[in-house]
């Protein structure tokens, strides 16, 4: 992958040409110097509008209509309520919850960190992946009391200050989502996959597994069987296919669609063989 | 959900105390299993006891006669340590073939063996089940069952056993160690860790209440060369098996020495067929062979109303299985 | 030459997605929250003895259980008869909401929801259509049955003949985010956030619920995580999460679990079908007989137009086309994309399929010989029709003239390979839809319409439209949907949003130019003197003479001459009158290549080439994607989808994602895209079709075709699971 074209700089110019809103919002996005230089570099590479970035700030608009505040007033818990502490994108957070509470629930309805997503909530979807100490789990059969001291990444927490990850900015590149809903799962799971391949790890499809090599780049049939536990109702595989090998090997892939030209459309209809079709005897 | 209390054990002596003293209280490890049950009110613990702090139960380690898994190792971290993917490459296949790589970086060994059936009668609380309410009936006997067994069962439960890691330790001769409430050590073989249904369906398997799983022993064996786990499902990852096999051949020349045929989604435990692998013992390694085999395997297979295929299926599959085992690149 | 319209672009609101910012219905942060649990019922019918909350209630932070007895009653619609909940005493279907907990946390609302007790007076149910098919009778209103020539006696004169029957059982939407709302009232104002394709149908059913005009209904649906037709209708959800909150004073959010997606919304219906097909020796059809029935429930009639399209795909004298219903104990069945179209093309293209064998007549061949050149429904020529360059330009691509006829003739070691095709049809429907600009004097421009994104690229599509008509880079537009407050759109389903909301939007963008063209000829040196609206042109910030760019006004400095910082059009875009001299399809040809496991019967759908011509390509990096998206869903409902009920119970057995199967994705490889772009300047004034149905209509005929040439075995009853293979 050729970093230049992936992150073309940004003149200042460009920068500062944003409105108040956009500086807002990236403010927001907690993105300074150069981090928003490479991020608006990204937006711009991708194709998008910064006033795309504008959706962003939507629910901002919306939660003015009331106290943002009072969310955090939590109810009580039971009686039975525990203290968890934990590191939560880098950030120690320390939660009081009812022991039922799981990962998932914890993460969306307490912290508000909702790009984190309930597809099934039992574990048969993957919507809800995140990175804890390294690794990827479902935060939906997680018990936030099992999680004291460990270190949770999520979709918030992936690009670390610094512009998106490059998995992210792969997935918009290849058009790797529709609707959305299962992509911060997608995303989590790809980039904790990256890690498996680095340490060599095997999967099902994996040939001969007493033979063990570090460093794996991933066939198509690797990554499809590995990105299994993550599911995509619109569909997008072939582009988280895409998205994850460019990352992780730097391989492109060729693209997939094309409008026919008045040329071929000229060629087929005039092939005879093809107008005609072929019974059994001809074949 | 219900209320439960939580506790973090810090010992295996404090877990099964603590487990010991309450009827109702459950050892969590990765919680893959569990909490499902939990969320759907299948199960209803009034004491969880947190078993992920123990370390040391998730340790891999050689011994003198093989190897010892912790109970609380990942199934990602089993299939993937040096020692099993070459001496026991069956076992990491089997493994990889179980869920999703999410649930592999949680589920542990222990809590695999202790997973419960996917029955579908099983999981829903308005319909009568005898394994988890003793005494309401089998709604699959007579229901939908094209996932259900067709070894093993009784009348009052067709459930299957739903794993894959246990059918490969099956095959494996796998010991399961065990700590008891009194702190006593003991060990189960694997073949008598699960149970059949019977009369108590209830029980899944041999443990008794507050017994905690510390390992799964593995002898030195001659099946690495010669082993895969075949897994037949409904599409093509992230299902549970129609029909699952692990194979093992050791061969001495051209013959075969020993035999290793466990078949999943058949059974309410990993079915191993001794039939299989008797008919394979002293022979040579060909598909006439295999098929013989499958054939004995399947002998007293007694299908349900749906699930017929499963005769014909676990034959093929068996054969492919075990060609597969003599293919040593894959 | 466009400058956007039909190049390829991210997706604007990608980073909102990528980075988890992109809220959806449950996701709004909203004080004093409270959370409902839905309690469901047991039976499939019958009626609540008696409901015992007093256990519930006590439980921790429960603030209230609402049940029949105590929940408040929405007016009566006869315009809307969907379920609504906690109303009477009566079961209607299994898994039906039979109370709602209410508490401070999920953890305690769900608890709570175990602690309900219902005692029911049971009666007997029927669930399975196959029982029912007795009963059968026409939709009462819709479409029955249509009859052309003489359907009988041409088969029965037909020197070649194959009839059969299909099935398909139900089948579940399964978006990936559950449908969800979060209702809050301000007074008689209610505010809901809400999963919904369409914002106004929401607040036209809670406005009717309630008994308050719509105006004081607000409706916010930025962002959809997956609908496929199960957030058309209104659901049951949104009026009981705004009724709690009512009557609780807070703001209250509802979210289905799993399992509720199963019984929650509509669903696939279970379809029967028969066709009949027969031909002349060259394969000249004489007669289409195509008949279906489908289930619908007790309490309201769905019909999903399965027959429909027979009518239309091939030229055929003598054609009797029918659907009836059976009334289940189940909810009523919905859309569930491509509603009806695949369904009746799956029995359809694999009768087709049949016929070609019977014949020994190259499957695609078949096709090309009954080619319909006008509509053979009603006569009328076809708006365009690129069929015929699909089929050819697909067979190509796909390497169709390697194929050997014969069933099991082609293979790959353990593996059987089969090469199947099919036709795919949809309509290129519009439907009125409202857009607002507002272009402001900074070279930036807000377009709104209250359109939905359900997935498909809406929120890119109408920035490109709006770029491309204002002549403003996309990045200058700023699109947004999803929300009362904005014109009005109709429901983002049957793939007309780009032919709806996309010609709002260009009329907007006209009425703003001709806006703008007023305003410079109010001078009296304009350059654009005597020039027409449709004469000029924005581009890059000038008003100029499409036939002589250099006579031009600068729009900003006009604006600003006006003291004006903005200008804002609004434009209700309806369908032309011209259309209705035209029949209007989109068409697709659809290669499949699968490889059957030779012992263990499992189907790996290895490669698809799909051709489409549904006009004009507005984003082909966003429309590739909705291909791929049909082949996925084509795939699931050929090889794996079955919601199944044992109707002992009455009762769905599988209502969670490890028992019903989606596509993983290791079940997907290869998909190709060929756009066939058609100049088509009667549907609308952006020539645009639909299309996002259109991809998966001919897909499972396609496989179950090609596992047929793989195996030699004619599946007519999905799903094609390995077991039906052995």
């Amino acid at each position: 992958m050729n970093d230049k074209n992936e992150h073309p700089s940004v003149n200042d110019g460009d920068l500062e040409s944003l409105s108040a809103d956009e500086e807002k919002l990236l403010d927001e996005l907690g993105l300074f110097g150069a981090a928003r230089r490479q991020f608006l570099g990204q937006t711009l590479a991708s194709g998008l509008g910064i006033f795309a970035l504008q959706l962003l700030a939507k629910e901002k608009a919306l939660a003015a209509m009331t106290s943002p505040d009072a969310v955090l007033a939590q109810n009580a818990a039971s009686g039975d309520a525990i203290q968890v502490t934990m590191r939560i994108n880098g950030s120690t957070q320390i939660l009081t919850v009812d022991p039922r509470t799981v990962l998932l629930d914890a993460l969306r309805e307490r912290l508000g960190l909702t790009g984190t997503k309930k597809g099934c909530d039992q574990g048969q979807c993957g919507a809800c992946t995140v990175i804890v100490d390294g690794r990827r789990v479902l935060s939906c059969l997680t018990l936030l009391a099992s999680c004291e001291g460990k270190e949770v990444t999520t979709i918030e927490g992936l690009a670390n200050g610094a512009g998106l990850h490059p998995m992210q900015a792969a997935f918009i590149k290849h058009d790797a989502f529709q609707c959305g809903y299962c992509t911060p799962g997608q995303i989590c799971s790809a980039v904790a996959l990256l890690r498996e391949a680095e340490a060599g790890e095997a999967s099902y499809v994996t040939r001969n597994l007493r033979t063990i090599t570090k460093d794996l780049e991933l066939s198509d049939e690797e990554i499809r069987e590995r990105m299994s536990g993550n599911l995509c109702r619109c569909g997008a595989y072939p582009g988280i296919v895409a998205a994850i090998r460019e990352v992780q090997s730097g391989r492109q892939t060729a693209q997939a669609w094309h409008f026919a030209t008045q040329e071929e459309i000229a060629a087929v209809m005039n092939d005879k063989l093809l107008r005609e079709g072929r019974s059994d005897e001809t074949v | 959900m219900r209320p439960f209390k939580y506790a973090r054990a810090t010992s295996e002596a404090e877990a099964v105390q603590l487990v010991s003293a309450t009827p109702t209280a459950k050892f969590l490890a990765g919680g893959t299993n569990l909490l499902d049950l939990m969320k759907e009110d299948v199960e209803r613990p009034t004491q969880i006891v947190d078993l992920t702090r123990l370390s040391h139960l998730a340790q891999i380690r050689p011994t003198l006669n093989g190897i010892s898994i912790g109970a609380l190792a990942t199934n990602a971290q089993v299939a993937n340590h040096p020692l099993v993917r070459q001496n026991y490459p069956l076992l990491s296949r089997a493994i990889l073939a179980g869920a999703s790589a999410q649930i592999r970086n949680m589920a542990t060994v222990g809590g695999n063996l202790m997973q419960r059936t996917r029955c579908p009668y099983f999981y829903d609380t308005a319909m009568p089940c005898n394994k988890r309410e003793p005494g309401s009936g089998c709604a699959a006997f007579h229901g939908l069952n094209r996932m259900h067994a067709i070894f093993g069962y009784s009348d009052k439960c067709i459930a299957t056993y739903p794993g894959d890691m246990a059918n490969a330790l099956y095959a494996l001769d796998a010991t399961v160690k065990i700590r008891g409430a009194n702190g006593q050590e003991r060990t189960i073989p694997i073949r008598d860790f699960h149970r059949l249904p019977g009369d108590t369906p209830e029980q899944d398997n041999n443990l008794q209440h507050g017994e905690l799983i510390v390992a799964v022993e593995l002898a030195k064996n001659d099946f690495a060369k010669h082993s895969y786990y075949l897994k037949v499902r409904d599409r093509a990852s992230y299902a549970f098996a129609l029909v699952a096999v692990a194979a093992a051949l050791a061969l001495e020349g051209d013959r075969i020495k020993q035999a290793r045929v466990v078949l999943g989604g058949v059974a309410h435990k990993p079915w191993r067929s001794t039939e299989a692998e008797d008919a394979l013992v002293g022979k040579e390694a060909t598909e006439a062979n295999f098929r013989a085999a499958a054939e004995a395997a399947m002998k007293e297979a007694k299908p349900l109303a749906h699930n017929a295929y499963k005769v014909e299926l676990g034959k093929r599959a068996i054969v492919l299985a075990l060609q597969r085992a003599m293919d040593e690149t894959i | 030459m466009a400058r956007y319209i039909g190049k390829e672009m991210s997706r604007v609101e990608g980073i909102a997605k990528v980075t988890g910012r992109a809220k959806y219905a449950a996701e709004f942060r909203v004080p004093n929250l409270a959370y409902g649990f839905i309690v469901s019922s047991s039976i499939a019918k019958g009626t609540i003895k008696s409901i015992d909350t007093r256990e519930a209630e006590r439980a921790p932070g429960v603030i209230r259980v609402f049940t029949h007895l105590n929940a408040p009653k929405f007016r009566n619609d006869p315009q809307d008869r969907s379920f609504r909940a906690l109303q009477s005493d009566r079961i209607y279907f299994n898994m039906q909401p039979v109370a709602l907990v209410v508490a401070e946390t999920y953890e305690q609302a769900r608890y709570a929801s175990r602690l309900v007790k219902v005692d029911y007076n049971a009666e007997k149910h029927q669930t399975d259509t196959e029982a029912l098919l007795a009963s059968a009778r026409d939709p009462s209103h819709g479409r029955g049955t249509r009859v052309r020539g003489n359907p009988e006696v041409a088969l029965r004169e037909a020197p070649v003949k194959v009839e059969a029957e299909y099935r398909i059982p139900i089948e579940h939407h399964n978006p990936m985010e559950p449908h969800a709302a979060i209702a809050f009232w301000e007074g008689d104002r209610l505010t809901i956030f809400d999963k919904t394709q369409g914002v106004y149908e929401v607040r036209r059913h809670l406005a009717s619920s309630f008994g308050i005009p719509e105006e004081d209904v607000t409706v916010i649906s930025p962002f959809v995580g997956g609908a496929f037709g199960s957030a058309l209708r209104p659901n049951y959800y949104p009026t009981l999460t705004a009724m709690a909150a009512r009557e609780l004073k807070r703001p209250v959010k509802i979210v289905y679990t799993r399992t509720q997606m199963f019984a929650g919304h509509g669903y696939r219906p279970y379809t029967i079908q028969r066709v009949a097909l027969g031909a002349d020796r060259s394969g000249k059809l004489t007669a289409i007989i195509h008949e279906a029935v489908h289930n619908t429930s007790s309490f309201e009639e769905f019909d999903d137009n399965t027959t429909g399209f027979a009518r239309q795909v091939y030229a055929c004298p003598n054609l009797r086309a029918s659907l009836k219903i059976v009334s289940t104990d189940l909810h009523t069945p919905t859309w569930m994309r491509a509603p009806g179209a695949v369904s009746g093309m799956f029995a359809l293209e694999s009768a087709m399929d049949e016929l070609a064998y019977a014949l020994k007549i190259d499957p695609l061949q078949l096709r090309l010989i009954n080619y319909a050149e006008t509509d053979p429904e009603s006569g009328k020529p076809w708006s365009s029709k690129a069929l015929r360059e699909c089929y050819l330009l697909g067979a190509k691509k796909f390497g169709w003239e390697k194929r050997k006829f014969e069933p099991r003739s082609m293979r790959d070691g353990e593996w059987l390979i089969g090469w199947g095709m099919a036709t795919g049809v949809w309509g290129a429907f519009q439907a009125p839809a409202a857009a607002r600009i507002t272009l402001r004097a900074d070279g930036t421009a807000h377009v709104v319409s209250a359109t939905s994104d359900i997935g498909p690229g809406t929120y890119t599509a109408m920035t490109i439209i709006a770029a491309e008509f204002l002549g403003l880079k996309p990045e200058q537009i700023k699109f947004e949907l999803g929300d009362t407050r904005f014109p009005r759109a109709p429901l983002e389903g049957g793939s007309m949003t780009t032919a709806s909301v996309g010609s709002a939007v260009h009329g907007a963008a006209m009425a703003i130019v001709a806006r703008l063209l007023d305003l410079a000829n109010r001078n009296e040196d304009s350059p654009l003197k005597g020039a027409a609206a449709s004469d000029v042109e924005l581009l890059d910030g000038r008003l100029q003479l499409k036939s002589d760019p250099s006579r031009y006004v600068d729009a900003f400095d006009l604006m600003k001459r006006h003291n004006l910082n903005e200008i804002t059009e609004t434009f209700e875009a309806r369908p032309s009158r011209e259309r209705e001299d035209y029949a209007m399809l989109a068409h697709g040809a659809q290669f499949v290549e699968v490889k059957v496991h030779s012992e263990l019967g499992i189907v790996r759908v290895t490669r698809i080439v799909e051709v489409t011509a549904c006009g004009r390509i507005v984003n082909p990096k966003t429309a590739h994607s909705q291909e791929i998206g049909g082949v996925v869903w084509g795939i699931g409902m050929a090889l794996q989808e079955a919601t199944e009920v044992d109707h002992r119970y009455g009762r769905i057995v599988n209502p969670n994602l490890q028992h019903y199967h989606v596509p993983v994705n290791a079940d997907v490889l290869e998909v190709e895209t060929i756009f066939v772009e058609e100049d088509d300047k009667i549907v609308n004034p952006l020539g645009v079709k639909g299309m996002g149905e259109l991809g998966m209509v001919g897909i499972p005929a396609a496989i179950a075709n090609a596992v047929f040439h793989a195996t030699g075995k004619r599946i007519r009853e999905l799903p094609i699971t390995p077991d039906k293979l052995l």
